[in-house]
Order: structure tokens, then C-alpha cells, then sequence
């Protein structure tokens, strides 16, 4: 008899585990990362108290910031400023790609903003109606980057050298596809280096890396001879790289929209996190890791 | 039945549909979705997906090559041999199974990257580097799939009665007769699902392969690498990344359908 009910509790307890880990997972708010770029998901938690503005009601709540690789640093520093403003608001972040978060989001991936690299990509979300109203808050200057120790490359031209280790990120990734534009750029008749420029460096191109964060790792390894990478990055791999500016004529300018998404499950934080990017105090982070205006 | 008994199989019987439906679902939803997407055919065709799928078949091929030339004579070592190296040697062969893929591309650029232990050094003497070549990849695929060759090859030594070998050379035959004349023939069902399996993890091999080779159409993408780049944004977007995918799946069926069948007849693989 008695192991009769030992038994029955044993089984019932095999019946409902499964759905107590169903209903565990319910709470689970981490977004779900279809792609393999390295992507960082930090809850920063508010540790100072602040004074909420007397004038509104205190926001609270969680949001996911699904932002380009480029913001990693930037971001990460916005998060703790605004939940220092807005205690009882956390601000989780997914880095990678703005082309795999664009697809990750029409996936249905539950984010609540999109801050990506350039209008391409924020396109592609506005597109299928999940955000509306993109604004500008920043842009950034693509710069050529080499290893610190010694490089074939020591000018914008020397690209085009055969033999060069090229790496650049994928021409969707906007740093991809604004390379790829300067290397166009640098072609054109009159202005331009030479009319197959960008047939020459893209025959040295070894790798399309997922992130700007990748190229910047295979110049840091020593791996590649060059890559192209926002100045932003540059800094932030001082020690191992060197920077190579493209010349002004050659160059584009990226232009960084932000937007809280349609299916931003803590809508009133979520434009509240654009607002405070777009506001004095986001703009002032940004300007500090190099960052510049919108225009 | 008593109750007991009865309350016992239910229980089983419920688990083992659960966990079936779990591995079920997943294979399902792509077939469903590769099969509803309208781009699906022409995304097979496109030059960035035929690449991707030749790269892997003839990198696999490769590595499926030098993982017999070079792991037969270790099988049998490992079989064979009584110095007390063996234990080590096993273990050392053992690990890249349990090791991640990520980490054994790591492992590989610390190795064989340009300022690595042996990279750095032949870099100096002859400029080759190992970095963004096909050689690359062969190199990522055979470290993390030539131990599943070995292993099935070493049971497959160890199930061959050393009498048969110990006759043959009283016999007269050369070591190396004996090796082609009787150890093989009679090991072969456990080589050959040992190829099937090294074979199989070498077409799926990604973590290694994207750290160490990088990722370059028609040089080294592979299929997994085609995947990636397809969910990151490349121009095949993600219905390429599901087509892809289910070529991979069709691949995957065959290969466990040959292993199964050949497996069957070597013995303590099954």
C-alpha cells in the first residue's frame, strides 16, 4: 500500500513538473537571440535614488533596447544614467548586427525599441508596420583601422594593394554596406582613385564578418591587415589598432534612427528611452564616446 | 497488470511522447514553413547557396580523407598498443567531443593564427598563414569530427580477436598484409559508420570554422555558414536561411539512415 502512494505522488509529481516549467518560463522576459553575433543582454539595476519629475507619474517597468553593435558601450553607460533618472525601470539591451536585430524584430522578437545603424534597416522594420516615426540621434564617421603592429596598409589607397587581408562586415550590416559605398565612391570618374578601385579592394576582401565588433576583433587579433569599423570602435580598441581616416571626399556619413517599436510591450518607458536619447542628456553620452549630431 | 504496473507504463508511455513530440516539432515547423515560403526553389538556386552547399561537400570529403589516413594508424594504436601513454593518448583524442565548437576555434587561432604558437613561426620562415583559406576550414572540421572516426574505429580494432592477426604473421603475411587481409575486413562495418559520423559532424561544423576560417562565399562558407549570414541579413534573409536549413535536414536523414544500416552490423556501435 504504501508504495502504491509513493508511487501515485511520484507520478503525479512527473505529470505536473512539466507545467510548472511552462508557467516558470511564462516570466521569462530575456529576448530570444535567433543570431550568433555577439549579442549582450544586461539588466543594469538602478542604484541611486533620484527624484522622479513631480510633474508626471514616476515610469517604471522593464524594456528591451534592441540596438547596433556600435552602440554597445554608448548604450550600456545611457542605461544606467536613465535608470538612475527612472528608479524602477530596467533597461535590458540586445547588441548585434541592425540587420539580424531588423529580422529578429519582424520575427516578433519581443523588443520595445530599435536603434540601428542606418535608415536601411530601420526600413525594413518600418516596412512591415512595426515601428513608426523613426528619428535621428546620431552619426558616426567610417575610418579604416590596422593592426598596431606592422601593416601593409598605411593609407586609404594601399586597400587596393594585392595581397592585402581584407576584412569587412557583410553588405548588409550598414558598416558593410557604407564600405562597400566609400569603395564606389573612390572609383567614380574624375574624382576618384581609379575607375576599378573598388574591384581591386573588394579582390582583397577575406572574410564578411556578422558585426562591426567582429572586423574590429580580426584587426585587434592581428588576423586581418585592415578592416573598416566606425571611429567610435577605434577608440575603444585604441591599444590595438591604428586609425587610417578616409579622405572627406570618399567618405559617407552614418546616420543612426531610433524608434520604439509597435509591439513594445512597455510603450510609455519605451518612447520615454528615445525621448531621454534624443534629449540633452543621451545626446551628451553620445558626444563623449564620439558620436556626432544628428543633421 | 496490477495498478502499479499500470501507473508505471503510463508514465513512461507519457514521457516518451512527450520528449518524441519535443524533437518532432521543431524538424516539422521548418519542413511546414520551407515548403509554404514561394522562394524557396529559386533561393536553392541561387550561386551564394550552390556555393555554400559544394564548399561543404568536398571540405567534409576532405576531411573525411585525411581523418582515415591519419586516424587509422591511432585507431589501431589505441586498440593495440600496452604503453602507458594509451590512457593519455585516448583522452587527448576524446576531447574535442566534449569540448565546444567555439572553443576549439579558439583554440585553433591561439595555434594557427598569425601570432600564434606554430602560425606566428612558419609565418616567419615561409609567409604562408592558415587564416581565410579553405585550408581553414578542413582544419576546423577535421579537429572537432576525426575523434568520432577514431572512436568507432578503435571499437571496431578492439572487436577483431588478435589470435586472427597472431596466425596470419605464423603464416608468414607482413604486418601489413595482415592489417588489409584480416584486421579491416573484419572491422569495416565499424570504419564505415565511423565515416558516416565524422563525415556528418564535419557538414555541420560552424563555431569552429566561422572563428578560425572566417566567412567568405565559395572559400568558407560553408552551409552553417551560409545560415548565419542568411539570419544576419544577407541578401538571402531568412526564407534562405530555412531553405538552406532543409537541405541540411534532408542531409541529416540520410546520413543517420546509413549510419543505422551499417551501424547495425558493427559490433557495440548500435
Amino acid at each position: 500500500m504504501k508504495s502504491l502512494l509513493r508511487f501515485r505522488l511520484l507520478a503525479v509529481g512527473l505529470f505536473a513538473a512539466p507545467a510548472l516549467i511552462f508557467a516558470a518560463c511564462g516570466n521569462d522576459d530575456s529576448p530570444p537571440n535567433t543570431s550568433a553575433a555577439p549579442s549582450l543582454t544586461v539588466a543594469a539595476r538602478s542604484s541611486a535614488t533620484a527624484v522622479a519629475s513631480p510633474t508626471k507619474a514616476p515610469l517604471t517597468g522593464d524594456i528591451t533596447v534592441f540596438a547596433a553593435a556600435s552602440l554597445t558601450d554608448t548604450f550600456k553607460e545611457a542605461g544606467k544614467a536613465f535608470e538612475k533618472a527612472n528608479p524602477g525601470t530596467k533597461v535590458a539591451f540586445n547588441f548585434a548586427s541592425s540587420s539580424a536585430l531588423a529580422t529578429q524584430i519582424n520575427e516578433g522578437a519581443p523588443a520595445d525599441v530599435f536603434a540601428s545603424a542606418d535608415s536601411v534597416q530601420m526600413q525594413v522594420v518600418t516596412d512591415k508596420g512595426n515601428a513608426t516615426a523613426p528619428a535621428l540621434f546620431a552619426t558616426n564617421l567610417p575610418v579604416v583601422v590596422v593592426p598596431k603592429s606592422a601593416s601593409p596598409v598605411q593609407s586609404f589607397s594601399d586597400l587596393a594593394k594585392p595581397g592585402t587581408r581584407l576584412v569587412l562586415a557583410g553588405p548588409e550590416v550598414p558598416i558593410g554596406k557604407y564600405a562597400r559605398d566609400i569603395f564606389i565612391n573612390a572609383s567614380k570618374a574624375g574624382s576618384g582613385i581609379s575607375p576599378d578601385f573598388s574591384d581591386r579592394v573588394l579582390a582583397n576582401l577575406k572574410s564578411n564578418e556578422a558585426n562591426v565588433r567582429a572586423v574590429l576583433t580580426k584587426v585587434q587579433l592581428g588576423e586581418a591587415d585592415a578592416g573598416i569599423v566606425y571611429s567610435t570602435d577605434a577608440s575603444v580598441a585604441a591599444n590595438d589598432v591604428k586609425v587610417i581616416q578616409i579622405p572627406t571626399q570618399y567618405n559617407v556619413i552614418a546616420t543612426y534612427p531610433i524608434a520604439a517599436l509597435k509591439g513594445a510591450k512597455n510603450a510609455s518607458t519605451a518612447r520615454a528611452w528615445v525621448v531621454f536619447i534624443l534629449g540633452a542628456d543621451g545626446q551628451a553620452i553620445l558626444a563623449k564616446y564620439g558620436f556626432g549630431k544628428p543633421q | 497488470m496490477s495498478s502499479n504496473d499500470r501507473a508505471a507504463t503510463a508514465t513512461v508511455v507519457f514521457l516518451g511522447l512527450a520528449f518524441g513530440v519535443f524533437f518532432l516539432v521543431p524538424f516539422a515547423g521548418l519542413i511546414d514553413r520551407a515548403l509554404h515560403e514561394p522562394r524557396t526553389w529559386e533561393l536553392l538556386s541561387t550561386s551564394q547557396v550552390q556555393q555554400a552547399l559544394t564548399l561543404s561537400l568536398w571540405t567534409s570529403t576532405a576531411t573525411v580523407g585525411l581523418a582515415l589516413l591519419l586516424g587509422t594508424p591511432v585507431a589501431y594504436l589505441l586498440a593495440r598498443a600496452r604503453f602507458r601513454g594509451v590512457a593519455a593518448l585516448d583522452a587527448l583524442i576524446d576531447l574535442p567531443i566534449v569540448l565546444p565548437p567555439t572553443v576549439a576555434g579558439v583554440a585553433l587561432l591561439t595555434a594557427f593564427g598569425r601570432h600564434g604558437l606554430v602560425g606566428e613561426p612558419i609565418e616567419a620562415w615561409t609567409g604562408f598563414t592558415f587564416g581565410f583559406r579553405t585550408l581553414a576550414v578542413i582544419m576546423a572540421q577535421l579537429l572537432v569530427a576525426a575523434p568520432f572516426y577514431v572512436r568507432a574505429a578503435k571499437s571496431g580494432f578492439e572487436a577483431v580477436d588478435p589470435q586472427f592477426e597472431k596466425v596470419a604473421h605464423t603464416l608468414g603475411a607482413s604486418r601489413a598484409r595482415t592489417f588489409f587481409r584480416i584486421t579491416v575486413p573484419q572491422a569495416w562495418p565499424a570504419l564505415l559508420a565511423g565515416i558516416v559520423l565524422c563525415w556528418a559532424r564535419a557538414m555541420g561544423e560552424l563555431g569552429a570554422t566561422l572563428i578560425f576560417a572566417g566567412n567568405l562565399e565559395g572559400k568558407t562558407q560553408t552551409m552553417p555558414l551560409a545560415v548565419i549570414s542568411a539570419l544576419e541579413g544577407s541578401s538571402l534573409g531568412l526564407a534562405g536561411a530555412i531553405a538552406l536549413s532543409l537541405i541540411l535536414l534532408c542531409v541529416a536523414l540520410v546520413v543517420l539512415v546509413l549510419f543505422r544500416a551499417v551501424a547495425s552490423r558493427a559490433p557495440g556501435l548500435s
